[in-house]
């Protein structure tokens, strides 16, 4: 039961990372109508830009400021430069476009940093453990990844439904020619849109790269999770990312912990221990194909399209 | 000499002369040429890259059947290469050596996966559809990772090639060379005849406005679906052919990014021409190869180049010698 709670605890804080990188990619996709395969990319950035700035700085704060400082400004620059040009083509030319970006980031770090993968270590306070109920220690990081998030998500919250950048955002998904006839500067709005997209998708990334080695290709298995989230979801509804995006985390996280353990029931070790986690990892996928067969829209559509 | 009223009206048929045509030309003389090259100068290498070119632009054909003619953007079609290949693989290790088994069962399999996909897929449309065939080729990835009796991650090494009696020796890489060819040339001709004919009206009228084509009494989910079949037949074909030619599979032939060099491939290509994808497979492979042996980090070059074809060439290559451009 202890264990339990605890890998449902892991569940929550793969989900609200998944969250991080799927409300910039369902604001891209519900605003700009763009598909953006190099979003894993700027995860990875944002991972090499920390452990960069953690040897230089010493600091893990200061880090993880400057690396999402990076990875905005790294988005702003991708949309003027390249991103921008796609704008109102086909998805296929999206996906053409952007899988070329992937290709050009996954090489462009190898270049700078190097083939081998590097590590952002923590500062020491960060690696105890706390006592959360009786009986149940949790690392204290992965306590602050979730709290972080979670006040990442309730700002993103605010801006978006509370603030005049909001309206405009909401007011540009909605309908884009309308808000340019009304002189808002649609190009401005956008660069903004994709580098806040891009800063969320770099702060998830320098939050993962403690727990997992900063490496290159980083980015491309948490996209495609990243994809099903906002599918479930709805695509360019950030609530529905929320929901759909722990969902997901907890699904992953309990499935690899506990499929094992019960198809030992009925097999012997060994294919229990190779089936338990392709299991696992499958039933995200059956769970996405199940919601798209029966809600084509996803769980929370978003209201006008 | 009769002048035609309008030039944008003229219907006069194509011209050999023109660029398009005498580039195919060419191109396919230079395939059929190659295993001549091989055997003068001895380089095998040539040979063998050059067939992984033929039987990946098999599956970029079949994928052009649905996403060119049909417009059904499968972001999932490395699947199929997968299926085939494991089919061959698996019967290989349970010692069914035969070809006549093996190769059947492939598209067999293939066929029926694309069934059931297609059958659930093509209720959504748009990007939706994309995500879902994604969905399902991961759902494969992770099962042939689970199978832990033919390799799991590591994937599975293939002893004996599929065996056809004393008919054909796929040793000979001469020979399996022609076999790719010949199998690669005799899909693009059945997909040249599918979509001339009423059935491949149906899809593309379907791909341009499925609402009206049903409202004119088409079940278009149908035609659909039996296209979308037939493309993972061929493609399974496909997968049976790579597993021959590598001796080798393994999951990561069904990475998402697989499917994304497919996807690549068509579009660079030419989307819905005949010999687009072939002409795709071609340059996007050798581009790599020779990317690789000038510099060590060749997709850094790669990838800019797919971003500027993304934005600035309409129709791929074979729209560029036609001279279609976008401004």
């Amino acid at each position: 039961m202890l264990y339990f709670i605890e890998q449902c605890l892991n569940g929550v804080q793969l989900g609200m990372l998944l969250f991080l990188l799927a409300a910039g990619l369902t604001l891209v996709f519900g605003i700009m109508d763009l598909v953006n395969l190099a979003h894993g990319s700027l995860y990875m950035l944002g991972a090499y830009f920390a452990a960069t700035f953690a040897i230089l700085t010493g600091s893990f704060v200061a880090a993880l400021v400057l690396a999402v400082v990076a990875s905005l400004l790294a988005g702003m620059v991708l949309e003027v430069v390249a991103i921008r040009r796609l704008y109102g083509r086909s998805h296929l030319d999206h996906v053409l476009g952007t899988f070329g970006l992937l290709l050009f980031f996954n090489e462009l770090v190898r270049l700078v940093w190097g083939p081998a993968g590097m590590t952002l270590p923590l500062p020491p306070q960060m690696l105890t453990a706390v006592q959360i109920i009786p009986g149940v220690y949790y690392p204290i990081y992965r306590l602050v990844i979730i709290l972080a998030t979670l006040t990442v998500a309730v700002l993103l919250y605010v801006v978006v439904m509370r603030t005049r950048l909001g309206m405009l955002i909401r007011a540009g998904a909605s309908n884009r020619e309308m808000i340019g006839a009304l002189g808002v500067n649609i190009k401005l709005l956008y660069t903004l849109v994709f580098g806040l997209g891009a800063a969320l998708a770099g702060f998830a990334g320098v939050m993962q790269a403690p727990i997992l080695t900063v490496q290159i290709g980083m980015g491309e298995n948490i996209l495609i999770l990243a994809f099903v989230v906002i599918i479930i979801g709805g695509i360019g509804s950030i609530r529905g990312a929320f929901v759909a995006a722990i969902i997901v985390g907890l699904i992953d996280t309990v499935g690899r912990a506990f499929l094992p353990d019960l198809l030992h029931l009925v097999l012997n070790t060994n294919a229990a221990a190779t089936l338990g986690p392709s299991l696992s990892s499958m039933s995200i996928y059956m769970l996405m194909a199940g919601i798209l067969v029966f809600r084509p829209e996803g769980l929370f559509p978003a209201a006008s399209k | 000499m009769t002048a035609p009223l309008d030039s944008s009206l003229d219907a006069a048929p194509e011209s050999w002369l023109t660029p398009r045509p005498a580039f195919t030309v060419v191109l396919l003389a230079i395939l059929a040429l190659i295993p001549v090259y091989a055997m003068l100068t001895g380089d095998t290498f040539t040979m063998t890259l050059f067939t992984r070119v033929l039987i990946l632009a098999l599956g970029a054909v079949s994928l052009n059947l649905i996403m060119g003619y049909g417009g059904m953007v499968s972001f999932g079609h490395a699947a199929y290469l997968g299926i085939g290949g494991y089919a061959v693989g698996i019967l290989a290790k349970e010692g069914i050596g035969s070809g006549l088994v093996q190769w059947p069962v492939a598209i067999a399999a293939a066929a029926l996966y694309a069934l059931v996909v297609g059958a659930l897929s093509l209720r959504t449309r748009g990007v939706y559809f994309i995500m879902i065939t994604l969905a399902f080729a991961q759902m494969i990835y992770y099962v042939t990772i689970g199978l832990d009796r033919y390799g799991g991650d590591d994937g599975l090494t293939i002893y004996r090639r599929s065996q056809f009696g004393g008919l054909l020796d796929l040793n000979n890489k001469t020979l399996f060379y022609y076999l790719c060819l010949a199998l690669l040339l005799a899909s693009i001709y059945l997909i040249s005849r599918l979509v001339n004919s009423r059935f491949g009206l149906v899809i593309r009228g379907a791909r341009s406005n499925d609402r009206r084509m049903r409202a004119i009494g088409f079940p278009t989910f149908r035609y659909k679906l039996v296209c979308f079949v037939i493309a993972g037949a061929l493609c399974g074909l496909a997968g049976a052919l790579l597993a021959n030619h590598t001796n080798f599979i393994s999951p990561a032939l069904m990475h998402w990014t697989r499917s994304g060099d497919l996807i690549v491939m068509v579009v660079l290509g030419g989307l819905g021409s005949l010999f687009g994808p072939l002409i795709g497979a071609v340059t996007f492979l050798l581009l790599e190869e020779g990317l690789s042996r000038l510099t060590e980090y060749p997709d850094l070059i790669l990838g800019p180049v797919l971003l500027l074809v993304a934005i600035y060439v309409n129709g791929g290559i074979e729209g560029l010698l036609e001279g279609r451009r976008r401004g």
